[in-house]
């Protein structure tokens, strides 16, 4: 490469620009105002980093960014900013109410007069890997463990074997991947099969 | 375009790209961007083979290693990612916005052109003038780092002389379904 003066830096690579991301929003910090928990953002910058805080948040560094927008729009911005927020925090909140609402349900269905399946439905509404779940009943009972779709069309765990005592222990105790189920909302239901009669 | 994509839903499947379509790729991004081999190096080193992600709506996205490196749409320009665009700002041409028009484009907004030749917005000079189909990196008014990627539907000139109507198709923004995938 015939390199001229200004061209020289071609030849080394250049490097990156680390960009800081929000921890809260993952946003670069300077666009945490326009992402959706603008108010929590603000409070965990200034306490990991109370400089650049300044830099952002000062009141020069507001003065400045009001640029050509004039005040009216800016107004409405914020308006919009703060309605955003609370939408957002209403969401999580539902979230987790819905959360505590859902039950987790360890049906026991019997398959003929002796032997039994047990199937394990709402499981992912706790944030658990239902295929890591299977994986762990499988292992733990030495049973078939697999999940399927139910005719709801929802999944769910299918253990082979009566083991819901087991199960509700083990969701109890927190095992492996089950952490974090509040054991009130495990109901244990039982399924019998229907006599042929109807 | 990623506005709303789900992992599990939205992407068909996985393969590894073979090496003389590889090639084909890198010459594409070394005509298209402008960037130099050896930047390009740092982002996909030569020995390091990248997957395709087959999305819905013909979307594919290149990613080494499982972190999308950049998308492209049928035959559209390739355009990076914003995390990569954030660490090399200088590889798409620069169109910039003003301050108003910011929340709509992190709601996944076409750019309208009054928004990119207002006094806070950025267009090239004429002499440097972006054609129309390419992609471009938006930037703010008053920020550093890019805000989004898109691509002219309209060359600049024409937006400066037209001043109406959608100037930039936004590809991608902060805050979209793909900004928040960090692995495939």
């Amino acid at each position: 490469m015939a390199s001229t003066s200004e061209e020289t830096p071609a030849v080394q690579p250049v490097a990156p620009i680390q960009v800081r991301y929000c921890e809260v929003c993952s946003f670069p910090l300077e666009y945490c105002e326009f992402g959706s928990s603008f108010t929590k953002c603000k409070e965990v910058l200034r306490e990991s980093d109370p400089d650049l805080y300044d830099r952002y948040y000062s009141e020069e560094a507001l003065q400045a960014k009001l640029g050509t927008l004039s005040l009216d729009a800016q107004a409405k911005l914020e308006k919009d900013t703060a309605k955003k927020e609370a939408k957002a925090v209403a969401k999580a909140d539902a979230a987790l109410k819905k959360k505590m609402a859902s039950q987790v349900t360890i049906k026991r269905i019997e398959r003929n007069k002796r032997k039994h399946v047990t199937s394990i439905h709402g499981l992912e509404t706790f944030g658990v890997d239902l295929k890591k779940a299977a994986k762990q009943f499988a292992t733990k009972f030495a049973t078939g463990a697999s999940v399927t779709k139910n005719p709801q069309g929802l999944d769910e765990i299918v253990v082979q074997g009566d083991v819901s005592a087991e199960i509700v222990e083990m969701i109890e105790e927190g095992q492996g991947v089950l952490k974090g189920i509040p054991s009130d909302n495990v109901v244990e239901v039982e399924e019998k099969k229907k006599k042929g009669g109807s | 375009m990623f506005k709303k994509f789900q992992p599990s839903t939205d992407i068909a499947g996985q393969t590894s790209v073979k090496g003389s379509v590889q090639r084909s790729i890198r010459a594409n991004l070394l005509s298209q961007w402008n960037i130099t081999p050896e930047t390009l190096e740092t982002i996909w080193p030569k020995k390091e083979s990248i997957t395709l992600v087959k999305c819905r709506d013909h979307i594919s996205i290149y990613a080494l290693h499982g972190e999308p490196l950049f998308i492209q749409h049928f035959d559209d320009p390739l355009v990076p990612t914003l995390k990569i665009l954030h660490k090399y700002p200088f590889i798409l041409p620069k169109v910039g916005i003003d301050r108003g028009a910011i929340r709509f484009l992190l709601a996944g907004a076409p750019m309208m052109c009054p928004g990119l030749t207002s006094k806070g917005g950025y267009l090239p000079p004429a002499d440097q003038d972006i054609p129309v189909g390419r992609a471009v990196a938006i930037f703010a008014e008053g920020k550093e780092n890019a805000a989004g990627i898109g691509i002219t539907k309209m060359s600049t000139e024409a937006m400066k002389k037209i001043n109406k109507d959608v100037g930039v198709d936004t590809v991608h923004y902060l805050g979209d379904d793909l900004w928040a995938i960090e692995k495939i």
